[in-house]
């Protein structure tokens, strides 16, 4: 498989008043198309910046990031905007919807960003609340939806343009153990039947089993590659 | 246009904020429209096309000073002169010295250059042949509830009758349905009852006004007026009715002036209340906003989406504030039976209303909007 994801010498240094801080030290790391990856560590490690910096979110302050064949560190912020919203999906800790729109109108968000017509954003975001498990749920706002519901609104809204990349930072971090699990399973089948390449930051051990692969950050430095499930990632490479 | 989903839902986030908000845009732009109305109905006093055919022959010292009789024949005699006619003020009141009525003394050819006074022929031959004739006003009669063939009492303030009396009495010939608010609330009385009556102004009138041919020609027909009297006891001045309505607002007040100084007080703090508004609501949408770049829109749109949302807040609570003194307006004039008189939203007020909100719009929702396009998505994000 080819790789989706090529980070080459990356680092991240941020001043903080007048001194510089260095959260990511010289990173390299290769993802495959169609993998699942969990970034673990403590706080402060680098794994959220890491993936802000996979998403086109920020900029690296040395070193090249590649995703899907584009330098995107080479991209200006307009440029950046467009990858974005053709290539990545985003979801969140704490769900980041749009609170006085409905699940169907957050859904369709994206869609905005395309030439497609009411009616087609209205089609695909149903499509993709379908495939959420929450197409009754469709005329709902936010506020009238469990976590877990909201969590999959959102994951509804990532993949609605059908984006390769999609990239999560702690997604079940705001949720009980059964609506996590759910969460889990709905990015597992997005891995594995619709082939999504999935970069999950998580804190939860057992979040992370659900990945094929998980790395570990400690002080910005990638510190050891575990294969969560040796059968799968086995299966993965074939 | 597909973006306008969002712009509602962010107007109407939080709907008690947005409501009292409106209701003081509304309650400013109220005001505007009637201020803006005064002002102009003040700035285009004497302005009509009849009025740009008329000249006004006052005395040089002071427009109370009386002119000769004998003037209007040689009036008529200048180049471009088509026709004079004259006026004196009479200052009449009805039943209480309160209830002033804007009443001249004219002479019946009067009806021929005031042709907006819109009198029909019957009541024109019976204001001719009747020397205690009164012709009055639509809006006069209404409010008085005066018909053609009453007897009424008038009371001036200045000039007493034939008996020394200052109450003169009078018949009504006619009712002047015109559209001009100031002659819809004036009332004419034959010049002959007046001139014969009274003892001061016998063989003198209070001002000249001619018709003319030509516009163009105006400034030479008011000098060659003026200089019939020149170097005499009676001196004139000769000058447009526009120019001379505008020379009387001035020495009355400075009414551009003060409706300005009010609108401009109301829409500075306009200004601070809707920004602060706009402000605190894009402070808290901060995430929002940050979602939405996240996912791909870029800083213009984002801009642009804020910038809507700021123009149309004023937009609402302007339109609906102009469109209810616009509905209002003649209802309240109507009621009063023309005791009141709002002066009617126009198309200029409309446009100037609606520059002013796009304006104050775009001011308001400049810096919040500055604010969401430069945001840093990775800290917002963050809580940062």
């Amino acid at each position: 498989m080819s790789d989706m994801i090529q980070i080459r010498d990356v680092s991240k240094v941020y001043r903080r008043g007048k001194q510089q801080v260095e959260v990511l030290h010289h990173i390299n790391l290769d993802v495959e198309s169609g993998d699942f990856l969990a970034l673990m560590g403590p706080s402060g490690s680098g794994k959220t910046t890491l993936l802000n910096l996979i998403g086109g979110l920020d900029a690296p302050s040395s070193g090249s990031i590649t995703v899907g064949g584009e330098r995107i560190d080479r991209l200006g912020a307009g440029a950046l905007a467009r990858w974005r919203a053709a290539y990545v999906g985003f979801i969140f800790q704490f769900y980041n919807l749009m609170p006085t729109l409905s699940a169907q109108k957050n859904v369709e968000l994206p869609l905005l960003l395309t030439k497609l017509g009411r009616a087609q954003r209205r089609k695909n975001a149903a499509i993709a609340l379908q495939l959420v498990g929450l197409a009754d749920r469709a005329a709902h706002k936010p506020g009238e939806l469990s976590g877990g519901q909201q969590q999959r609104v959102a994951i509804a809204r990532a993949i609605v343009s059908d984006p390769e990349l999609l990239v999560c930072d702690e997604p079940t971090g705001d949720l009980d153990r059964q609506s996590a699990e759910e969460v889990l399973a709905l990015l597992e089948l997005l891995n594995r039947e619709h082939g999504k390449t999935i970069v999950m930051v998580t804190h939860d051990p057992k979040a992370a089993e659900h990945a094929k692969h998980i790395l570990h950050l400690d002080k910005g430095t990638l510190v050891e590659q575990v294969e969560s499930d040796p059968a799968r990632a086995e299966a993965a490479r074939a | 246009m597909k973006y306008l989903h969002l712009i509602r839902a962010a107007l109407f986030r939080r709907k008690g904020r947005t409501f009292l908000t409106l209701i003081s845009i509304m309650a400013a732009f109220l005001l505007f429209g009637m201020l803006n109305g005064v002002r102009q109905s003040f700035a285009d006093a004497g302005k009509s096309a009849v009025g740009a055919t008329r000249l006004q022959t006052t005395s040089r010292l002071s427009f109370i000073q009386p002119l000769p009789m004998s003037l209007a024949a040689r009036i008529e005699q200048v180049d471009g002169v088509e026709e004079v006619t004259w006026a004196n003020w009479f200052g009449g009141a009805y039943q209480e010295p309160s209830n002033q009525i804007f009443t001249f003394a004219v002479p019946p050819n009067y009806l021929d250059i005031y042709t907006e006074a819109n009198v029909d022929q019957a009541a024109r031959e019976r204001f001719a042949a009747t020397r205690t004739g009164l012709l009055v006003g639509k809006t006069l009669a209404e409010r008085y509830q005066w018909k053609v063939g009453e007897q009424i009492p008038l009371l001036s303030n200045i000039f007493p009758n034939a008996d020394g009396s200052k109450v003169w009495t009078f018949d009504i010939v006619g009712i002047m349905d015109t559209d001009d608010s100031f002659m819809s609330q004036t009332a004419l009385l034959h010049w002959k009852y007046f001139d014969e009556s009274n003892p001061y102004n016998q063989g003198q009138v209070g001002w000249y006004v001619s018709r003319i041919g030509d516009v163009e020609a105006a400034d030479r027909i008011a000098r060659d007026i003026d200089t019939i009297s020149a170097n005499s006891s009676h001196e004139t001045k000769t000058q447009t009715e526009a120019a001379v309505t505008a020379n009387w607002i001035k020495q009355t007040a400075d009414i551009t002036l003060i409706t300005s100084s009010i609108m401009g007080a109301v829409f500075f703090t306009l200004l601070l209340l809707t920004g602060n508004t706009m402000a605190q609501a894009v402070r808290e949408r901060t995430a929002e906003l940050a979602v939405l770049k996240t996912i791909g829109f870029r800083d213009v749109p984002v801009l642009m989406m804020v910038l809507a949302e700021s123009v149309s807040l004023i937009l609402i609570g302007g339109v609906i504030g102009l469109g209810i003194v616009a509905v209002l307006g003649p209802v309240v004039d109507a009621m009063s039976g023309g005791i009141v008189n709002l002066p009617p939203v126009g198309w200029s007020s409309w446009a100037l209303g609606i520059a002013i909100m796009v304006l104050i719009g775009l001011v308001v929702g400049a810096p919040p909007a500055l604010r969401a396009m430069r945001l840093n998505v990775v800290d917002a994000l963050a809580g940062r």
